[in-house]
């Protein structure tokens, strides 16, 4: 069968401010195929498509249709043009049901008859192998569901051209492959899609051709059949990159971190953590894994004394083990509280007793550093906020997801935000901004941050170097343990692997480090261990280097019946 | 077909963009060309509602020579600027720690206007019975309480139960002005109408009745400035206005803070209701704080929350008005006229903010700015 041209792109370019989005990019888009875009975070995959969806309207360039040049102005023109795009962000409202999102806007002759609509939506979803009850509502959907809505509605209002954003991103590997069964039928039906990825194993399996984006421009677009991760990476990238993870065996694990039993409900009341328990050990990577939305943001929140707890305990282990006994962190009572319980020794490994000794001579002693702790310490930090936390010497770092709205001020500089964690160091009321500088130039030099300097407000820094601001400060407090929030999400191949890089040195260290992702081939690739969550229950852990993809996805939907229907 | 019109017809006029900066000077001279811009509509309407105007039109100089006549006409009128600067500089000064924690304080009015009461309270009871020193020290302490305890209470509110701030503090504002009805009524004797003057609580005069005040503005100016930028409770403000989610993640109280600072805030607005009563006024009125509290609002925004930037917004505000006093003298008019010159410039001067944060592109020159911007 002879290919005929279904969309072609001619010299577009847009640009915003002074940021060149696309340039001169030339694409063609046949019938029945599957177009991979591919490209880096920011490399304008998006502005792109968003251009032939009628979000934007380009600068320069021509658009054709069946060989006809058309204008797209808007959302509605594409849709004359019979182009459906389904972004990454879900548009639907929650309150409504599966059909009436899919009617939401349509204009159509005639009585608005819903029954009608259903007996239509439900033949669109036999046709490609959906399954969908179109009388469910929005909010009572999972992600994978929603998805399938969005597709349908574009389907509904026959587009014959379909756009993906992203849209294996949220998605367990067994609703990847259905999904992909999905887009292989609607090609057989002759239709055109169009799926913007980052992700190359997934161009490989469903693609029949790549087209390849860098920094704007259109580097080439090559049959899927005859290229391999590595040429498409270099072309990605413009340069050849190593795609291994080193994974060094952990040195001296020791439990660092044991959760037990912890249960907590959100503002709302909704139970969204179950009776979690594990533990991180040091020198080792914990993945966590699981859709989003699984309870990973609330149990990390958790530990960082950030929610109210319903129930359960967090044991923070201190190595401090033959370590010397210091003022920093305690009072002289809660020192002699301690050698009363017989919890230090000295030097000899002689039992220390301050029985009969002046307060002054007890300080003397300790302060030479002859007391020593006999065991590691043991806390609970249990319903203690984030401040007593830090009080108490547990050297805990969280990189948080949201980094911009949690973990850094957006219009402060670099300084400013290094001082964040450790500003209230000193008894003055002034800041003393000296320290902070020399720390935000040290990681400026040290992880390669991009920036005008160290006073320009981070928002204005790409996500790459915001999250090396984030990550460098927190490792900079020399944690115990590490807790890192989809650390590489939104970043670029190179900064993604400086910040596994950085992980790994911690793991070395002996720090324990916690890394919630959502890639599985990196957990699989980073990680010792990996925990599995589910509707904010664990489902499993297993040994990152024994377990497979599609054990671990199905953990990750492992009784999500169960889990919901008991929330009603 | 419509192929063809909509091919014509594709770009659209005009469309905005969000500038990502802009160089200082650039800002600067659109604010200039907005405040050129104000006083060129100010003229045109003067002329449609001055009859004196239009009758002569060769005096348009005077009409705009009365900006500056109002402000540096003469020696006393240049002081009772700055000094009326110095008020209004104090008020938009208290409101700006709540400001820069995104506490829309919009409660400086009450908070002015209890600190007025506060002091006149004091000096009406102990008036002549104590030392005036003691008197002045009893009207300050009473100035600033009253104005902290107007502050707190919807901070409390909000650090408690998270409500509106700004509804709550507009409200107390009102609960202010009553507040003060009741004790002239219960001050005033039968048959006046107004609590006079009273004898004592007078700031001392230094050289002249106005440089105290002035000075007291001017080294609380640098202090907030100082307090706000240099400090960890100003660092904690900032922390706070910016994110809630970052403040909690670094262990800052958030309550905490936002009653710590409402408790500043309407303390210096307290001081600056002491300034009214022990340096100007003597005495208390519904109107004591005639306004300044919202005026107040516009010097601290335009000021970008910035101290030192607020004595020139001050300034360009009380300009305006005094300005605007001289065309009403000397032009014979009055009524609604010398609001509206001020309305009108100062809705050019906040209009230009728009213009300074986003770019405007007409249709085919799109491509070219572009490139400019590029280069």
């Amino acid at each position: 069968m002879e290919k005929q041209l279904a969309l072609q792109m001619k010299g577009i370019t847009k640009r915003f401010g002074s940021v060149l989005a696309n340039d001169h990019v030339d694409l063609d888009v046949y019938r029945g195929e599957i177009l991979a875009v591919l490209g880096e975070n920011g490399c304008g995959k998006t502005t792109l498509m968003n251009m032939i969806a009628g979000i934007y309207y380009p600068d320069e360039g021509q658009v054709l249709i069946d060989g006809q040049e058309v204008v797209i102005r808007s959302p509605k023109d594409a849709f004359d043009h019979k182009i459906g795009m389904i972004h990454q962000h879900f548009k639907l409202v929650d309150l409504f049901t599966a059909a009436e999102n899919i009617v939401l806007g349509v204009r159509e002759q005639g009585a608005y008859n819903l029954k009608e609509v259903n007996t239509r939506v439900a033949g669109i979803a036999e046709r490609y192998g959906f399954h969908l009850d179109p009388a469910k509502k929005v909010y009572d959907m999972s992600v994978s569901e929603k998805q399938t809505v969005e597709i349908i509605k574009v389907l509904y209002r026959g587009a014959d051209i379909l756009i993906l954003d992203e849209p294996t991103a949220v998605l367990t590997p067994q609703e990847i492959t259905r999904l992909f069964n999905v887009l292989r039928r609607m090609k057989e039906d002759g239709k055109s899609i169009i799926i913007i990825t980052h992700k190359l194993n997934e161009v490989l399996e469903v693609s029949d051709r790549v087209a390849i984006l860098r920094k704007g421009e259109h580097i080439a677009t090559v049959n899927t059949a005859e290229t391999d991760e590595a040429a498409l990476t270099e072309m990605m990238v413009g340069k050849k990159v190593d795609l291994n993870i080193d994974r060094p065996e952990p040195m001296n694990p020791a439990v660092r971190l044991e959760v037990r039993d912890l249960s907590l409900k959100n503002a709302e009341g909704i139970q969204v953590l179950r009776n979690i328990s594990f533990e991180v050990r040091s020198g080792e990577i914990l993945g966590i894994a699981g859709i989003a939305g699984s309870g990973q943001r609330e149990l990390l929140e958790s530990i960082a004394g950030l929610q109210p707890l319903e129930s359960g305990e967090i044991i923070f282990h201190n190595p401090k083990k033959d370590k010397p006994v210091t003022f920093f962190h305690k009072s002289l009572k809660r020192v002699k509280e301690l050698a009363a319980q017989d919890a230090f020794h000295d030097v000899n490994l002689n039992g220390v007793s301050f029985r009969g000794m002046s307060n002054k001579a007890i300080r003397k002693w300790v302060e030479s550093g002859g007391v020593l702790f006999r065991e590691d310490e043991i806390m609970n930090l249990r319903n203690k906020t984030p401040l007593e936390i830090r009080e108490l010497g547990v050297r805990l770092s969280f990189v948080p997801e949201d980094r911009l709205g949690m973990g850094l001020v957006g219009s402060m500089g670099i300084t400013d935000n290094m001082m964040l964690r450790s500003y209230r160091k000193g008894h003055a009321g002034f800041l003393d901004r000296k320290k902070p500088q020399a720390l935000a130039e040290e990681i400026i030099r040290e992880l390669e941050v991009v920036t005008p300097g160290v006073s320009t407000p981070v928002r204005r820094l790409s996500g790459g170097n915001v999250q090396k601001v984030l990550v460098g400060r927190e490792i900079a407090f020399t944690p115990k343990v590490l807790m890192a929030a989809y650390p590489v999400r939104g970043l670029d191949i190179n900064s993604s692997y400086t910040i596994y890089h950085l992980l790994n040195r911690q793991k070395e260290n002996g720090v324990a480090v916690i890394f919630v992702g959502e890639d599985l081939d990196v957990l699989l690739a980073l990680c010792d261990r990996i925990l599995v969550m589910n509707g904010g229950a664990v489902t499993g852990v297993v040994d990152a280097r024994q377990a497979t993809k599609e054990e671990i996805g199905l953990m990750m939907t492992r009784t999500s019946r169960e889990g919901r229907e008991e929330d009603r | 077909m419509s192929e063809k019109r909509h091919a014509e017809a594709r770009e659209p006029l005009v469309h905005l963009s969000k500038r990502a900066s802009i160089a200082p000077p650039m800002a600067w001279a659109i604010r200039l060309i907005a405040l050129v811009l104000g006083l060129v509509a100010c003229g045109l309407v003067a002329f449609l509602l001055v009859d004196k105007l239009r009758e002569h039109p060769e005096r348009v100089g005077d009409f705009y020579y009365c900006f500056i006549r109002g402000a540096f006409g003469t020696s006393r009128k240049f002081w009772k600027f700055l000094r009326s600067l110095a008020v209004l500089l104090c008020i938009a000064l208290a409101l700006t720690p709540a400001f820069r924690m995104r506490f829309w304080n919009t409660g400086g009015e009450g908070q002015t206007l209890v600190g007025v009461l506060g002091a006149i309270a004091v000096d009406f009871y102990l008036g002549g019975k104590i030392p005036e020193w003691l008197l002045l020290l009893l009207m300050l302490a009473a100035s600033l309480l009253s104005g902290a305890v107007w502050g707190v209470i919807p901070a409390i509110f909000k650090a408690k139960w998270n409500t509106n701030e700004t509804l709550f503090t507009l409200m107390m504002n009102y609960v202010a002005t009553y507040l003060v009805s009741y004790f002239l009524v219960i001050w005033i004797p039968n048959g006046s109408s107004s609590l006079s003057k009273l004898q004592n609580g007078k700031l001392p005069a230094l050289g002249n009745d106005y440089l105290l005040i002035i000075l007291i503005v001017l080294a609380l100016t640098i202090g907030l400035h100082i307090y706000l930028n240099y400090t960890k409770h100003g660092y904690e403000i900032s922390v706070v206005g910016e994110s809630v989610r970052t403040a909690q993640y670094v262990g800052i109280t958030v309550g905490k803070v936002i009653i710590r600072t409402m408790i500043l805030s309407g303390m210096l607005c307290g001081l600056a209701g002491y300034l009214i009563a022990a340096g100007m006024d003597q005495t208390v009125t519904t109107e004591s704080a005639g306004g300044q509290g919202f005026t107040a609002i516009m010097v601290s925004w335009l000021g970008k929350f910035n101290p030192l930037a607020m004595i020139l917004t001050a300034g360009l505000i009380q300009v305006l008005h005094q300005g605007a006093a001289q065309i009403s003298q000397d032009f014979d008019v009055s009524g609604a006229m010398p609001s509206m010159v001020v309305g009108i410039i100062l809705f050019f001067i906040i209009g230009s903010e728009f213009f300074i944060n986003y770019e405007i592109h007409f249709r085919g020159h799109g491509a070219r700015a572009g490139k400019e911007a590029v280069k």
